[in-house]
C-alpha cells in the first residue's frame, strides 16, 4: 500500500518533450505558469487549454496518469470551487437565490486554473528524470552562487532525497511487518494509541535513515567528492535547435496571452 | 501441539496489475509439532513470501494455512492470535530495535500479548537466557551494542513471546564465525528446552545440514525437494542445477568420487567424510 505513493515520478520516453534540454523545460513552465495567470476571459483559458493538451499529446502521457496525479488535489479543487459559487456577485441564477451567473463562471474558471497549473507542472516531471531536473536547476541557478547561495549542495541533497524516498518506503513495509510480527497493532484503538504505535516503526526507520546517509557522505568522501568546486558533469546539456524552438513558442504564446488580457478575453 | 499445516498455498503480488507476479504456487507441507526444518533456495524463489504466510503477515491468494488444525486467516482475532503462537525473526532483525533499554525491547511482544506484568518480566529473563544475555545489559540501550548482541535482543524479542513455533529468516547473515554458533546454539536451545518447531531460512548449507531434521528446498515458488539432510544432499547436480551451493564436506566427497575414491553418496558432514574415508582405508588393508 505504500508502494502506491507517487512522488516526482518520471515516465521514461523518446518524444520531443522528453528530449527537451531540461533547463528548456523548466523555463518554459515558469512561463506557462505565468501565461496562466493571465487567461482572465474564455478565449485566453482555451488557448491555455489547448496548448496544455498539445503539449500532453507530444509527450505521449496518458491522461488517466494525469487524473491520479489531481487525485490527492480533490478536496482544495472543491473547496475553491464552492467557495467562488458562494461567495460572488452578479445576476442571481434563479431570482433570490445567492447562486450567481458570475459565480459558476468564476468556478469554472478556477477549477480550470487549478488542474492546468498542476498538469504543467505534471508534464514536467513525467517527462524529466529527476537527474536531469535537479541538473538543470543547478545550472540554471547557477548565478546565484555569486551572491553565496549553495545552489549545488542544494539541488544534490534534492536529487539524493529523490533517489532513497523508494528506499525508505521499503524499509518502512519492512519494519511495519516486522513490528507486526510481535504483536504490535497499528490498525485498532484510539487516536492516541494508534499514534504512539508509530513509535516502534519511526525509531528504527530514523535510526536507519541517519546511518544511510552516514554511509552515503562516506562512501561520496572517499571517492573524493568535495561540493560543485570545479565538477564536471558525465552528460553535459546542451541546448539544440528544438530548444530555441520551444523557448521561442513559449515566448510568443506568452505573448499571445497578455494582449489577449489587454483585450479582456 | 502446534502442527503446521499448508494446503495448496498460492501468493501473487500485485494482483490485477502490470508488476503481476506470482511468488509461490500450489505448495502442500505438513510440519510435524518439534521438527526442526531447514528451507534453502537462491533468492527470489518464494522463501520469505513462504515464512510471511505462516504467522498471517501476508495473506494467500488462495490456500490455506492450518496451525494446530484451525485455518489461521479465519478472522482478525485467529490472524493476531497466531503471531503469539508463530514467532518469526526476520533477517536482519537488529533493525527493529527501538525501544531506549534492551529490558523494554524484549518486553515489546510480550506487552502486546496483555500478559500481567509479573509474567512479562519472567519471559523476558527466560529469553535473556536462551540467548546467553547478561542481565546486566538490561538497562542499557539496545543502539549502542555490538552486532551480535543486538541480533540475540532481537531473536530474544520473539522467544519472549514463547512461540510454539520459531520461524528464523538467515538468521546469521552478517555475523563472524563465532556470533554464528552462538546464535545457532541459542535456537537449539530454545527448541530443547521448549520442544518448539524450528524453521530456519538459510543459505549457509554447512548450517542447515548441520542442524536440520528435513530439509525443503524452493525454486521458482514451489517445493522441489523436501527430505532429511542425507536425501537432499545425495543429489548434489540437482542443487547445484538451481543455483544452489551443497556443503563444504558434500563438494570434497563430489570431487572425490570423480577421482575414483568410491564413496557413498549421502555425505553432508566433516564426520561423515572422515569416517568414510577412515572405513575406506580400512577395507584396503584387509
Amino acid at each position: 500500500m505504500l508502494k502506491d505513493i507517487t512522488l516526482g515520478q518520471f515516465f521514461p520516453g523518446d518524444t520531443v518533450v522528453h528530449r527537451l534540454d531540461p533547463r528548456t523545460k523548466l523555463i518554459l513552465v515558469v512561463v506557462y505558469i505565468i501565461a496562466l495567470f493571465q487567461a482572465s476571459g474564455w478565449v485566453s483559458y482555451a488557448a491555455v487549454t489547448a496548448a496544455t493538451a498539445a503539449c500532453m499529446a507530444l509527450s505521449h502521457i496518458k491522461p488517466g496518469n494525469i487524473f491520479k496525479g489531481l487525485k490527492p488535489m480533490l478536496f482544495i479543487i472543491v473547496l475553491t470551487a464552492l467557495l467562488n459559487i458562494f461567495y460572488t456577485d452578479g445576476t442571481p441564477v434563479i431570482p433570490g437565490w445567492i447562486i450567481t451567473w458570475q459565480g459558476i463562471a468564476r468556478a469554472v474558471q478556477m477549477i480550470l486554473r487549478i488542474i492546468l497549473l498542476i498538469t504543467g507542472t505534471f508534464l514536467l516531471t513525467y517527462t524529466t528524470s529527476p537527474i536531469a531536473l535537479t541538473d538543470g536547476l543547478d545550472i540554471l541557478f547557477g548565478p546565484l552562487k555569486k551572491i553565496k547561495v549553495p545552489v549545488h549542495e542544494m539541488t544534490i541533497m534534492m536529487s539524493m532525497a529523490l533517489r532513497f524516498i523508494p528506499t525508505l518506503i521499503e524499509e518502512t513495509d519492512k519494519i511495519m511487518s516486522a513490528q507486526k510480527a510481535r504483536g504490535a497493532d497499528f490498525e485498532t484503538g484510539s487516536l492516541i494509541s494508534r499514534a504512539k504505535a508509530l513509535l516502534p516503526i519511526l525509531v528504527p526507520l530514523f535510526v536507519s535513515a541517519f546511518r544511510r546517509a552516514d554511509e552515503l557522505a562516506v562512501a561520496m568522501e572517499s571517492r573524493c567528492y568535495h561540493g560543485g568546486e570545479g565538477r564536471t558533469r558525465m552528460k553535459r546539456l546542451r541546448m539544440a535547435g528544438i530548444d530555441y524552438a520551444a523557448l521561442i513558442i513559449g515566448a510568443a504564446f506568452l505573448a499571445a496571452m497578455i494582449v489577449m488580457k489587454k483585450f479582456g478575453i | 501441539m502446534s502442527e503446521i499445516k499448508v494446503e495448496q498455498l498460492r501468493h501473487v503480488y500485485s494482483a490485477g496489475t502490470p508488476f503481476e507476479k506470482v511468488a509461490i504456487d500450489g505448495i502442500n507441507l505438513t510440519i510435524p509439532h518439534g521438527q526442526l526444518v531447514g528451507i534453502i533456495g537462491h533468492t527470489g524463489s518464494g522463501k520469505s513470501t513462504f515464512i510471511q504466510h505462516l504467522n498471517a503477515l501476508l495473506a494467500p491468494s488462495s490456500g490455506k494455512v492450518l496451525c494446530a488444525g484451525k485455518d489461521i486467516n479465519e478472522n482478525k482475532i485467529s490472524r493476531r492470535d497466531v503471531k503469539g503462537q508463530v514467532g518469526l525473526v526476520f533477517q536482519y532483525p537488529e533493525y527493529q530495535l527501538f525501544e531506549e533499554t534492551v529490558y523494554k525491547d524484549i518486553a515489546f511482544g510480550p506487552a502486546n500479548m496483555k500478559l500481567s506484568p509479573e509474567e512479562i518480566d519472567s519471559r523476558v529473563r527466560e529469553a535473556a537466557n536462551f540467548v546467553g544475555l547478561d542481565e546486566e545489559l538490561f538497562e542499557r540501550s539496545p543502539l549502542e551494542l555490538s552486532g551480535g548482541q543486538k541480533r540475540r535482543i532481537a531473536i530474544a524479542g520473539v522467544i519472549a513471546m514463547r512461540p510454539g513455533v520459531l520461524v528464523l529468516d538467515e538468521p546469521t547473515a552478517g555475523l563472524d564465525p563465532a556470533g554464528c554458533r552462538q546464535v545457532l546454539d541459542n535456537i537449539c536451545a530454545y527448541r530443547e528446552k521448549t520442544g518448539a518447531t524450528v524453521i530456519i531460512v538459510s543459505h549457509s548449507m554447512d548450517d542447515v545440514a548441520k542442524i536440520a531434521e528435513r530439509i525443503l528446498v524452493f525454486d521458482r515458488g514451489g517445493i522441489v525437494m523436501d527430505g532429511t539432510p542425507s536425501e537432499v544432499f545425495s543429489h548434489p547436480e540437482e542443487l547445484i542445477s538451481i543455483g544452489l551451493d551443497v556443503p563444504k564436506a558434500t563438494e570434497l566427497a563430489m570431487a572425490l568420487r570423480k577421482r575414483g575414491v568410491k564413496l557413498p553418496e549421502s555425505i553432508y558432514s566433516h564426520e561423515q567424510l572422515l569416517s568414510a574415508i577412515v572405513s575406506l582405508r580400512e577395507g584396503q588393508k584387509c
